[in-house]
């Protein structure tokens, strides 16, 4: 059976059955699902999901998806997706100067390497039960990815609407699924509004605008996967990127949700990162304002380079109400953060992951988290897919001709003093 | 000193289905009121109780967020064309 009741308002409380909507018809605000919780809890227990295949459907009483059926169409539900690694990071931990550090890294998530496969997964289960045959999103390009791909393992026709100047990885792993895309000259901000248009429009199941409620419950499977990959236990703070703000709120909810079940106990600290070229909800946060002031993008962190983050407010909430804060990080300090997590831990994140480690740095250091409890640190998208933003930044690599005598001659160049550099042989 | 309002689709059932509406009022604020004092059923919609726009809706002005043009003080052109459109989600 299905635990999900229906749509909640998140400002006003008014219900609604489950239809495709963008959001309350009363006040604009954006919808979310409802559970019965109490049934969940008499129907399922930790050791009933440890014993679930390892992927994001093990928590499938907690999302608004079709019970399991013998249906004859594809699912997403086939489909490998969650269950990243929470890796313990002891060498970064040690250059921040905190005890106990992971890192849940999204960037190996399945099939498109970032979070945004997890939330495409479930939109698309509602699509289908809606019946709609094609499927569109506004993207700054990791849901561009994921929806181009599940569209296609699913059988559905997509369109893509993107900002113009989006890495070329990001592009090319769109296009190769056979959507779609369609490039808009603006930024983010504005293809979204052309988004809203179209859906007013089409009857599309738009993944961003009236599939958003369902859409953005699939967040909250990094947060079931966090507690349960610490042994049912949340962390004493997190850092998660924050573009729209829906990750940050979503997994402050499923963290909710398991206190609420009483599978986890104790508070964590919900602190956001952003680009300093895009900060409008970390600059409400030390502000101490609930308004956000939308802003103009400049920043290298294109994946969260939204000036008008639709779920701000809560995110905001989400931080005050925890006793998180916020940080943003200059677009060097991006690089750096890259380089850092890549040389310490051997996870090469996306610019969104350069925000978190570089706002963690500067979170740690002022005291906003405690530096002898545990810290996780949401990686959401992969390297790979934003090698523009560090290629300058590396040192060179040399070419040699392939002869021993070139190669001693560069190795004494270095002037390195590690044991195991010296001639075996004298 | 006309100027078109869009109305977006989940409000034209109080809007008598118009899909636009022509207004006069010189800025933000007076446009609302114009849009109330006409449809009346669109207060609760587009107004919280102590009369400021509710925070899920933007309005933009020949495709530009208003609160780039600034806000409250911009004062409508002839001919301009303005959008009431629900915000919308995305990013992480």
């Amino acid at each position: 059976m299905s635990y999900a009741l229906g749509l909640r308002c998140r400002d006003c409380g008014q219900t609604y059955s489950f239809t495709p909507q963008a959001g309350c018809e009363a006040c604009f605000a954006p919808l979310e699902v409802a559970y019965d919780l109490p049934a969940i809890g008499r129907a399922l227990d930790p050791a009933r999901i440890a014993a679930r295949p390892a992927n994001m459907w093990r928590y499938r009483e907690l999302l608004p998806i079709e019970p399991e059926t013998a249906a004859s169409r594809p699912r997403p539900t086939a489909l490998q997706i969650g269950w990243t690694p929470l890796q313990p990071a002891p060498r970064l931990a040690r250059a921040l100067g905190v005890r106990e550090l992971y890192v849940k890294n999204d960037a190996v998530n399945f099939p498109t390497l970032s979070f945004k496969d997890r939330v495409v997964a479930v939109a698309f289960d509602c699509a289908l039960r809606f019946g709609f045959s094609v499927v569109a999103c506004s993207s700054t390009g990791n849901l561009a990815n994921a929806v181009a791909a599940q569209a296609a393992a699913l059988g559905l026709e997509a369109f893509i609407f993107t900002p113009a100047d989006l890495e070329a990885a990001k592009i090319i792993a769109t296009r190769i699924y056979g959507a779609r895309l369609v490039q808009i000259d603006g930024n983010y901000d504005h293809v979204n509004r052309l988004c809203g248009e179209i859906a007013q429009k089409l009857a599309w199941g738009i993944v961003n605008v009236n599939l958003r409620p369902f859409y953005a419950e699939g967040s909250k499977t990094v947060a079931y996967e966090i507690a349960e990959q610490l042994g049912w236990r949340l962390p004493n703070a997190l850092v998660c990127p924050m573009a729209g703000g829906s990750l940050l709120t979503k997994i402050g909810r499923g963290f909710d949700e398991l206190r609420a079940l009483g599978w986890v106990q104790g508070d964590s600290r919900i602190c956001g990162a952003q680009a300093t070229g895009c900060s409008p909800i970390s600059t409400a946060v030390k502000r101490g304002s609930r308004e956000i002031v939308p802003q103009k993008p400049r920043t290298i962190a294109r994946s969260l380079a939204i000036g008008d983050p639709a779920d701000g407010v809560y995110a905001g909430e989400t931080i005050r109400r925890t006793g998180g804060w916020a940080e943003d990080a200059t677009d060097s300090e991006i690089v750096e953060g890259i380089r850092l997590l890549a040389e310490t831990e051997g996870i090469f994140a996306e610019t969104a992951g350069g925000v978190t480690v570089a706002s963690a740095r500067k979170l740690i250091a002022a005291g906003r988290i405690d530096a002898e409890g545990s810290l996780v640190l949401v990686i959401s998208g992969n390297g790979l897919k934003t090698l523009d933003a560090v290629a300058d930044h590396l040192p060179q690599s040399v070419v040699l001709p392939p002869r021993l005598a070139d190669f001693e001659n560069y190795l004494s160049s270095l002037q390195l003093e590690a044991p195991g550099l010296e001639p075996a042989l004298a | 000193m006309p100027y078109t309002v869009r109305i977006p689709a989940p409000l034209r059932k109080f809007t008598d289905g118009a899909e636009s509406v022509s207004c006069q009022a010189p800025d933000l604020e007076g446009m609302l009121a114009e849009l109330v004092l006409r449809f009346p059923d669109l207060k609760e919609r587009l107004c919280e109780p102590d009369g400021r726009p509710r925070r899920f809706f933007n309005v933009y002005v020949n495709e530009e967020d208003i609160r780039f043009l600034g806000g409250a003080q911009y004062r409508f052109r002839e001919a301009d064309d303005v959008l009431i459109l629900p915000s919308i989600a995305g990013g992480c």
